[in-house]
């Protein structure tokens, strides 16, 4: 069981209804349906990763979240789950406003771009981090809206979003106190429960 | 004696006629006293008869859904692609079975039988039918071989309706309902469609007002053109253009070329019709597509399909085809939608496909790997 996971589970009520936002082959879902007793869907847009959450036994539908999620009523869940996914939709702010009309609250995980390690090699070298964590060129990643943990905070601010719980996360998903004491430093990824 | 077939085929199959001597009231409150259903099954029923998969077909197709009827065959049965060992509906596992719906003309009670209250052929006078209908046969089937439950029921378009239908009409006798490039109700465009194709039968001299098999007739134009309609709105633009193009099959647009020109589209048409017509019943294609027409899941649920899905108790695999216009991935969209809201498990995939509607009986490699997972997670759980 990974920290992440682990912190998850906890800020998520038994019997829940969740919707995980680009749930990736789906073992997140699985394993809140497992523990948890969650109901719920996840979204894919990845093809392969489709056909392992179908193999993992849980509810996914292939939807584009950057296509627009009105189709999901207004309260109809009790989490919304944005798993590695922020980064990613072409419009954060709305995903993150849809999150919160959709359900009565928001779990995000998200890459922390001010990372020591990312400063480091822009500092350093002057261009765009390439890692085993973020291995993608800039040209050519999924990723097109990195953010820090304190961007993320100020989105919050400007859209009246109230942070619950907040947790930080090293490159081992491991949670020491450096990462809690100095987030914007030394979290890798940041999860965060919000509500409006 | 099926050395030659393929290893994924089920090889020579024999279809069985069942005789059901136990009237059957229509929806149309008319009541068959008797009426005979033609069907195929492939694979082993397992000793806890829970492995039982079945199949619904479409419009045009009969129980005849895989494997071959003759050693001579030139085509297996229409969704071969699927059903066999090693395949998406693996016949290692499941024991398929494939129904003939009443109403059709592969065999099962039809316009082409004879109605035991008068001595003749029934012709147009053949009672309407609902996929409801299907559906009721289809349980007695499901009591006659045994089976109390399917592990799953499956069906692509008219089939697809079918399985919808299964879910609300015997929630306790299916734990998943495979719906394939289908629909809750067809649009207005759809029923179009099938009205420009029923009109061109009714329009042929030789169909008789339907009594045409009394008249020694057959309106095989009319059929033909119905299914040239048909077959154009089940393939896509990008589909035919790269089967065909402008290509000629004779003439020459060249100066001073005098012969007739004919464009291999025209001529492929015209075969998909002739063979159509050759074989088909034309009252059963009246029949068949007023059932597609009139097919509406939710109609006396208040419109609601919220609430139709609120009686289900299946779980739910809906795949669509990005280039089927005739029955959209926005239809498949609507269901799960409505599956959501009613808060029953549902799965999604939307196929990019350049096929079209027929892309569900295609080997098209994404749509049997998701298919072929689906129905793994149905094995998983057979008792």
């Amino acid at each position: 069981m990974s920290t992440t996971t682990d912190i998850i589970e906890r800020w998520i009520k038994p019997n829940a209804s969740v919707l995980d936002l680009g749930c990736g082959d789906g073992s997140l879902l699985r394993s809140l349906m497992q523990t948890k007793s969650v109901t719920g869907y996840g979204l894919e847009i990845d093809y392969a990763k489709i056909t392992q959450a179908i193999g993992n036994g849980i509810n996914v539908i292939e939807q584009n979240i950057d296509a627009g999620l009105d189709n999901f009523a207004d309260a109809s869940f009790d989490t919304v789950i944005m798993s590695q996914a922020l980064q990613a939709v072409h419009y954060p702010h709305v995903a993150v406003e849809e999150m919160l009309r959709i359900g009565q609250e928001g779990v995000i995980i998200f890459p922390n771009f001010a990372h020591w390690r990312c400063r480091y090699y822009l500092g350093t070298r002057g261009r765009m981090p390439v890692s085993k964590f973020m291995p993608y060129s800039w040209y050519d990643t999924p990723n097109i809206h990195f953010c820090t943990v304190r961007d993320f905070e100020a989105l919050c601010a400007n859209m009246a979003i109230r942070i619950l719980d907040r947790a930080f996360v090293n490159m081992k998903d491991r949670s020491p106190w450096l990462a809690q004491r100095w987030p914007n430093l030394f979290a890798v990824n940041a999860i965060y429960r919000i509500s409006k | 004696m099926s050395a030659h077939f393929p290893n994924d085929s089920v090889g020579l199959i024999k279809p069985t006629t069942q005789r059901f001597t136990e009237p059957l009231t229509l929806f149309s409150g008319y009541t068959l006293s008797e009426y005979e259903l033609v069907y195929e099954t492939y694979g082993e029923l397992n000793a806890a008869r829970s492995n039982a998969v079945l199949i619904c077909h479409a419009l045009s197709s009969d129980h005849h859904a895989a494997g071959y009827h003759n050693a001579d065959d030139r085509k297996p049965g229409w969704w071969d692609s699927c059903i066999g060992p090693g395949k998406a509906i693996d016949t290692n596992d499941f024991f398929v079975v494939s129904s003939n719906n009443i109403g059709g003309c592969g065999g099962s009670t039809g316009p082409r039988s004879i109605n035991p209250q008068t001595g003749k052929i029934y012709g147009p006078d053949f009672p309407h039918l609902r996929a409801r209908d299907w559906v009721h046969c289809q349980a007695r089937l499901a009591d006659l071989l045994g089976i109390d439950q399917w592990a799953a029921v499956v069906g692509g378009s008219l089939g697809g309706m079918q399985a919808l239908r299964w879910a609300l009409e015997y929630p306790q006798r299916l734990r998943h309902a495979v719906v394939i490039a289908s629909a809750m109700k067809l649009t207005a465009q759809n029923i179009a469609f099938n009205e420009t194709a029923r009109q061109a039968i009714i329009s042929d001299p030789d169909f008789k007002d339907g009594y045409y098999l009394t008249h020694g007739t057959n309106p095989k134009r009319g059929l033909a053109i119905a299914r040239m309609i048909g077959h154009i709105t089940y393939l896509s633009d990008e589909a035919m253009g790269n089967k065909f193009g402008r290509n000629l099959r004779s003439g020459s647009f060249a100066a001073g070329a005098d012969e007739a020109i004919e464009f291999q589209v025209q001529s492929y048409l015209r075969h998909q019709g002739d063979t159509f017509s050759d074989n088909f019943d034309a009252n059963t294609y009246l029949l068949m597509t007023h059932a597609l027409d009139y097919f509406d899941l939710a109609r006396e649920y208040g419109d609601d399909p919220v609430r139709a899905f609120s009686n289900a108790l299946c779980d739910f695999m809906l795949i669509s085809f990005t280039s089927d216009w005739r029955f959209a991935p926005e239809r498949s969209r609507e269901i799960y939608n409505a599956l959501i809201g009613a808060q029953k498990a549902v799965s999604y995939a939307e196929i990019i496909a350049k096929e079209g509607h027929d892309g569900f009986l295609m080997p098209i490699p994404r749509y049997l790997e998701v298919f072929s997972a689906y129905m793994q997670r149905v094995r998983a759980t057979l008792a």
